[in-house]
């Protein structure tokens, strides 16, 4: 980052007279792409459930009925992927992450995120509350499809999309940071789309 | 989970190209030569950053076709019609021209050759590409685990490396490749044009029982249905690995 690239002989790129604020290396999609490293799970919400484990052992569970009564808010987020594509506005329904965890007792601070299907990804527990993470269950006024992460996934925007687990199952908490899925082969441990972050050592 | 080898900081580096070939009427390859090149493995993608008189720039991702081989690199780029980079790349770019590269990426959509089990690659389109990597290093290297490819295209002038491939499943090296076509097939083909379903799936890729490694490379819609197809024939979705690209196709 901050270095000025070569200039590629011939390239001109869009017109970019209202070019919305973007992180940097990312483009505009209007589409939805889906990126994932398997076969998508598919998951029942009559099978779903989805559990806080403190770093003591100590876990809450719900299952998708009472997950389904919690207060629900619906925020409206711009999403970064590292594979360059970035979705503007955006609008999920979901429960805030401080409201699962209000009443967890923790001195932990850092969190990995269980998805079924085997997947994780790791980040700070700060960055779970503040009003800037949900477990959120539906995207444009409809459930979340399979290939998207439903039932239910993880939605942290200002990190790196793939933060934002799929078909999660539940947050473990830790005294001690733990690579997830993504982080181990490569890509950075944070994350954070406006400093480009995309892997390691950057 | 596999750990990747570990990386360095990946630093821009300023590739030349050394020389661009047709794969097909729009997609074609750019060969790279890139001073220190720390390798790749098979299935590895680097970034690619275009930057005009202005000062605007922006990246793109794109597989490494070539086997890992000093500081030689191949892509392959098909070209999207309303798209920003590869039209720059597949027609406008040319032999001496420089080109940004960041790299390697990647250490879950990867094979190395020392795995002995087969190896079932499933390709649509340009997802070809990382999977052409994995042909080309397992031959490189003289490696020995059995490789099928099912490779989907729209018809026969789409598909990519049609010599190579018929080459490299000729010399009795153990790859055997088989074609889909979905749009257009040629005269005296066995099967009507359509997607890859379960019958071909049977006929084409391992068994389960093999306990190959399946690598699954194409459009979102293309993986979500291969891939789901190689579960209902009860492979065991830890050992499918799948990299999807281009467009959802709908609602999410």
């Amino acid at each position: 980052m901050g270095v000025i690239g070569t200039v590629s002989p011939g390239f001109f790129g869009r017109r970019r007279a209202k070019a919305p604020d973007l992180p940097p290396g990312q483009y505009l999609t209007e589409d939805f792409p889906v990126l994932s490293a398997g076969p998508t799970p598919r998951i029942s919400t009559e099978a779903w459930s989805f559990g806080i484990t403190t770093e003591t052992g100590e876990v809450r569970r719900w299952n998708w009925a009472e997950f389904n009564a919690l207060a629900m808010e619906r925020p409206t987020v711009d999403l970064h992927c590292v594979t360059k594509w970035s979705k503007l506005g955006t609008t999920w329904e979901g429960v805030p992450l401080e409201t699962l965890l209000a009443g967890v007792e923790t001195s932990a601070e850092y969190a990995v995120a269980e998805s079924y299907g085997g997947y994780t990804t790791n980040l700070p527990l700060e960055d779970l509350l503040d009003g800037k993470a949900w477990i959120a269950v539906r995207y444009d006024g409809e459930p979340i499809t399979p290939a998207h992460g439903g039932p239910a996934r993880l939605l942290v925007p200002h990190l790196y999309f793939w933060k934002s687990a799929k078909w999660v199952r539940g947050i473990r908490l830790l005294n001690d940071d733990e690579p997830g899925f993504w982080e181990s082969v490569g890509y950075h441990n944070y994350g954070d789309p406006w400093r480009e972050q995309r892997y390691w050592g950057d | 989970m596999a750990r990747a080898t570990v990386l360095g900081r990946l630093t821009w580096r300023v590739a030349t190209v050394a020389a661009v070939r047709d794969e097909t009427q729009n997609a074609r390859t750019i060969v790279l030569d890139l001073p220190d090149w720390p390798g790749h493995l098979a299935g590895q993608h680097v970034d690619v950053r275009l930057t005009a008189p202005d000062g605007y720039s922006t990246e793109r991702s794109y597989s490494i076709a070539s086997a890992p081989e000093g500081n030689r690199l191949e892509l392959t780029v098909d070209l999207l019609p309303d798209g920003e980079v590869s039209p720059y790349l597949a027609r406008v770019l040319s032999a001496g021209d420089p080109l940004e590269i960041r790299g390697p990426i990647g250490g879950w959509f990867v094979w190395r050759p020392e795995r002995p089990e087969p190896v079932q690659l499933i390709a649509g389109g340009s997802g070809v590409v990382p999977l052409m990597a994995m042909i080309r290093t397992r031959e490189a290297g003289g490696a020995r685990a059995p490789f099928r490819l099912l490779y989907s295209t729209r018809g026969p002038e789409a598909a990519f490396y049609r010599d190579e491939l018929r080459r490299s499943s000729e010399n009795g090296s153990g790859l055997s490749v088989t074609y889909a076509y979905t749009r257009e097939v040629p005269q005296d083909w066995e099967r009507p044009p359509g997607r890859v379903d379960a019958g071909l799936l049977a006929q084409a890729a391992w068994a389960p029982e093999r306990e190959p490694i399946s690598f699954v490379c194409g459009p979102t819609g293309f993986v979500e249905n291969v891939a789901d197809l190689l579960v209902s024939a009860g492979h065991d979705p830890a050992r499918i690995r799948t990299e999807r690209f281009g467009p959802s196709g709908g609602q999410p």
